[in-house]
């Protein structure tokens, strides 16, 4: 998927442009290619790839669907299409009042009320992706650093430092304590940055974890925050899974703990959200920068010309999103199904032999496949995952490409498929541990 | 910015940023401040032993060491360039000169951890203090108060804002009729808009946008669907191209007077300098190449690249087309000096003149000429008067511009369900080609209309063919021909006259007293209380002289 360059370019194009940056030539990426090329299809196409490297719920359509039937209203043009005039010239960069107040209220409804949410503090972007690389920007000068925890999410590579110019310093975290985050690892890492000469402007994490599938724990929270408040810098908290936690005593927001704390140094915090995974929604493209920095909603806001919301789409997500049966009923029966996925996905790798970290959020689960390995270091993960892409038909993400420090463990997804579509899936590992104790 | 009970949130110093930033090219930063209050009265109480001698040489003395002071006690790492492959930085240095680099050295004279607020980038900090020029101010006020002709008939009347009101109905007419089926398909299926898609768009809007920009060209080009990216908004396409072509810290020549927004769209996050080429009124402020030749050379002489030119055709705010010759001109130019050329075209469709709209694209297809080198920018917020849908059109015949443009269109990608509307709505030739007539009659009208009543105030303005503004020429009515008589005026006619209008140092030109008038956005009624109160004003600007 590389740019091929052209061999006597007549005009120059840009360092961004030229540059790999873009992290596109990725196994995380290739797999990508190769399901695209032979897709698995329960009727025409039952041995083709399984797409298991793609964060997508689609567990939870029907509800939508039903609600679209029901509300013809949601949509600008509805019922003789009052406020039509004024919405369609809408171009504003604050974005609908109405849809920002939905963000903020349905938000809350995922924390179960123990945060709230300012509508004025709610920028919009047009998707999670935009507003990562967005607040980079306006945190981080070129040749900056920001913090990550490993194993993070591959598009970070790209979101965070293709166009920004923005370096990450990864946060090491191994599965001896299953991979939390913890104070040693943070100055580690700011040391770490600091011995190159880079600046750190602040410390990344995502919250429920991707690729951990886990949420993050309330006192590990609280030590990151001691320990950014400590060091002057900045928390981006990405929470866009934070819907789609099972259960959802189990989730601390950020928020949260700073509510409790009555808002103290809360200026430096910010928190990114979504509606593309725990609504299913990634084609709607809708992004969120939340802040309690006066100075970043302002920036941001003006920054966010570059990444607007349609305002149809505004319009149609501002319905369904302040109609509280709808949303409280959709987000239990997602967190239900999410769940029984993920027990459906774990009972069956604990019945091939595979073990997996204990997950409580997410679509995917991460799975620990190192016993499997040839070689205990990364090209020995490749090869497995060649292996499982060529010759099991499954197309997962391999940790090296999330920056895990430690081979042999990988990202299968769940949501993404059909319940029958996931037992084919499992049947296959299955029958491919069996052959292999042979 | 409402502050409510729940958040006890303490406001960052207000000033500290925007302090750093007006620093002068003076060494030592702050520490030239804080010496100065320091030296005076110090010099006052040496004077009385040792005279002037001392008196000089110990605030000397002091400065330098409160120098060192300073600099040993600065919080945070050591600070050194960023490294190579970023080397953006090391040219905004350069052109954007000490003033940035010194804000951010500026926030770090706090010591770590003080309990002061974290540190915003340098880029940060220059967008939080733009935002005043009088094109936005009067977007904001018009904001707060707008003219409704039966709720708030004092209210401010816009006519700042490059929209087309006009024929909002014929679009609402076939959203209401078609809408949902267009949305939904007829399994009424949600995995058809919910999904990831190519997050460039969709190849069946690319093409349903081909055909569209072809009809608004009257059919004398036919583009390729292929080689179109789309963005949310043509905002979006601006700067999305101005990643791919060019770095940070170098320069696009942009011809003026020119779209207010461009400063924003260009600078802001891809940090690559305007640089203004004037045009005059004299030859109704027509290209010149010239002018971008001498432009070109004097940017080469201070160290600046240049990387490419960017033209708005029909442009904003003047409303002329350029001619073949123009345009031929214009395209050895940029081959000559082996640079880029974008055009704005996004006023394609709303040409309301005798004079014919030539794009770029139709030279481009039949001359023997580079086609690497020239992109097309569109969108559908004029043509279609859907401005809140955000689509924008990024259209190049290079290869490795388009590859590049496909992959940062996941940070400005469209709504899947909007582009299953859009299209419905271009693929029904019967309402594409009843709107597109329509839309040119209605602005013919209403330009005609506009302009008549300005000249029968006395106000000229430039011949033009496309767009949704006038470009008057209001000297005769300024106190002082320059900028701040020109702002007098602008700021008369919105506070009294209650109309927002945009000033031509909005849009960089050169010659004072012109000013854009945006006539899509009026219904019929209100073009006489327009020209009333511009009499309003213009009388009392007579009358004191």
């Amino acid at each position: 998927m590389a740019i091929e360059i052209n061999p006597v370019p007549s005009v120059q194009l840009s360092k961004v442009a030229d540059s790999e940056k873009h992290g596109e030539n990725s196994p995380y990426f290739a797999g990508w290619k190769a399901y695209d090329e032979d897709p698995y299809n329960e009727m025409t196409n039952p041995s083709g790839v399984i797409q298991m490297g793609l964060a997508e719920n689609q567990v939870s359509f029907d509800m939508l669907e039903d609600y679209l039937e029901k509300h013809p209203e949601a949509s600008i043009w509805g019922k003789g299409a009052p406020g039509f005039k004024e919405n369609a010239l809408f171009q504003d960069y604050h974005g609908l009042l109405s849809f920002r107040k939905a963000m903020a209220s349905f938000m809350e409804q995922i924390r179960g009320g123990r945060a709230r949410f300012d509508p004025e503090r709610v920028v919009l972007t047009a998707g999670a992706t935009a507003a990562n690389e967005l607040l980079t920007f306006i945190l981080a000068d070129p040749g900056d650093a920001l913090l990550v925890p490993t194993p993070y999410y591959p598009g970070f590579d790209r979101d965070l430092r293709w166009r920004t110019g923005v370096r990450i310093v990864p946060i090491h975290c191994n599965s001896s304590n299953n991979f939390q985050i913890t104070p040693q690892a943070l100055e580690a890492a700011y040391e770490n940055a600091e011995s190159m000469n880079l600046r750190v402007r602040g410390v990344l994490i995502t919250n429920p974890s991707n690729p951990l599938g886990a949420t993050v724990q309330r006192a590990v929270l609280e030590e990151i925050l001691g320990f950014v408040t400590r060091k002057n810098i900045h928390l981006i908290s990405d929470e866009i899974y934070s819907g789609s936690v099972f259960s959802s005593s189990e989730f601390v927001s950020v928020a949260e703990i700073l509510e409790s704390r009555d808002y103290k140094e809360c200026e430096r915090v910010h928190i990114v959200y979504s509606l593309s995974k725990d609504l299913g929604l990634p084609g709607f493209r809708v992004g969120t920068i939340y802040s309690y920095n006066d100075k970043v909603v302002t920036t941001a806001r003006r920054m966010s010309s570059f990444t607007l919301i349609s305002s149809q789409t505004q319009h149609l997500l501002a319905s369904m999103l302040s109609n509280k049966e709808f949303t409280s009923r959709y987000i239990e029966t997602n967190r239900a199904r999410l769940k029984k996925r993920y027990d459906m996905i774990i009972q069956g790798l604990k019945r091939a032999g595979i073990k997996c970290l204990r997950g409580n959020a997410g679509l995917f689960c991460w799975m620990n496949l190192s016993p499997l390995l040839q070689k205990p270091d990364r090209e020995g993960e490749l090869d497995l995952w060649k292996t499982m892409l060529h010759e099991l038909k499954l197309n997962i993400s391999p940790g090296s490409s999330c920056h895990c420090s430690e081979p042999g463990w990988f990202r299968v997804c769940f949501a993404n498929m059909s319940e029958q579509t996931l037992e084919v899936a499992l049947a296959r590992i299955h029958n491919y541990m069996d052959q292999r104790k042979r | 910015m409402t502050r409510t009970p729940f958040f006890r949130a303490r406001l960052p110093d207000p000033d500290e940023d925007s302090r750093a930033a007006v620093t002068t090219s003076s060494g030592a930063g702050g520490g030239w401040g804080t010496a100065m209050r320091v030296i005076v009265p110090l010099q006052g109480v040496v004077q009385g032993r040792g005279g002037l001698v001392l008196g000089s040489l110990i605030p000397c003395a002091l400065c330098y060491f409160l120098q060192l002071y300073l600099k040993r006690h600065r919080s945070g790492p050591a600070r050194t360039p960023p490294p190579s492959p970023s080397s953006s930085a090391d040219h905004l240095s350069e052109v954007t000169g000490a003033v940035l680099q010194r804000s951010s050295s500026r926030a770090h004279l706090s010591p770590r951890g003080s309990g002061g607020p974290a540190h915003v980038s340098s880029r940060a900090a220059l967008i939080l203090r733009g935002g005043d020029s009088p094109y936005f101010v009067g977007l904001k006020r018009v904001e707060e108060d707008p003219y409704d002709a039966v709720a708030n008939p004092n209210g401010i009347i816009q006519l700042g804002l490059a929209e087309n009101k006009l024929c909002l109905d014929l679009v609402c007419e076939w959203l209401v009729a078609n809408g949902n089926k267009a949305m939904l398909g007829d399994e009424a299926s949600i995995s058809r808009i919910a999904t990831y898609k190519p997050l460039d768009g969709l190849m069946e809007l690319k093409m349903a946008v081909t055909d569209f920009m072809s009809q608004a060209t009257e059919r004398s080009v036919s583009f390729d669907p292929s080689q179109i990216v789309l963005t949310t908004g043509s905002t979006a396409a601006i700067e999305t191209l101005s990643f791919c072509i060019a770095d940070g810290g170098n320069a696009f020549l942009v011809p003026t007077p020119y779209y207010p927004g461009f400063d924003r769209d260009i600078k802001w996050q891809s940090g690559v300098e305007i640089i203004p080429v004037p045009c005059r009124s004299s030859d109704n402020f027509a290209l010149s190449i010239n002018a971008l030749d001498r432009a070109f050379y004097q940017a080469k002489k201070r160290g600046v690249k240049v990387r490419g030119i960017i033209i708005s055709n029909p442009s904003n705010p003047v409303g002329t087309v350029l001619s073949r010759e123009t345009l031929y001109s214009l395209i050895d130019f940029v081959t000559e000096k082996n640079i880029h050329l974008i055009c704005n075209e996004i006023f394609a469709g709303s040409t309301q003149g005798a004079e014919e709209f030539v794009s770029v694209a139709e030279i481009v297809d039949s001359e023997d000429c580079d086609r690497t080198r020239v992109h097309i920018v569109y969108g559908l917020s004029k043509d279609l008067c859907l401005t809140g849908f955000n689509v924008g059109v990024i259209y190049s015949l290079n290869e490795n511009v388009v590859a590049a443009a496909k992959k940062l269109s996941r940070f400005s990608s469209v709504s899947t369900p909007t582009q299953r509307l859009l299209i419905s709505m271009l693929s029904d030739a019967r309402f594409t080609q009843n709107f597109i007539r329509v839309n040119r009659e209605r602005l013919r009208k209403m330009y005609v209309e506009f302009l008549a009543g300005l000249k029968k105030l006395g106000i000229e303005c430039t011949k033009g063919n496309g767009g949704f503004s006038c470009w008057a020429d209001m000297s005769g009515l300024i106190r002082s021909y320059n900028e701040k008589g020109e702002i007098e005026l602008w700021d008369k006619l919105l506070n009294m006259g209650k109309i927002n209008v945009t000033p031509g140092s909005s849009c960089q030109c050169i010659e004072p007293g012109w000013f854009r008038f945006c006539f899509a956005t009026l219904s019929e009624n209100d073009v006489p209380v327009v020209m009333e109160r511009i009499r309003n004003v213009s009388e009392t600007c007579k009358s004191r002289s």
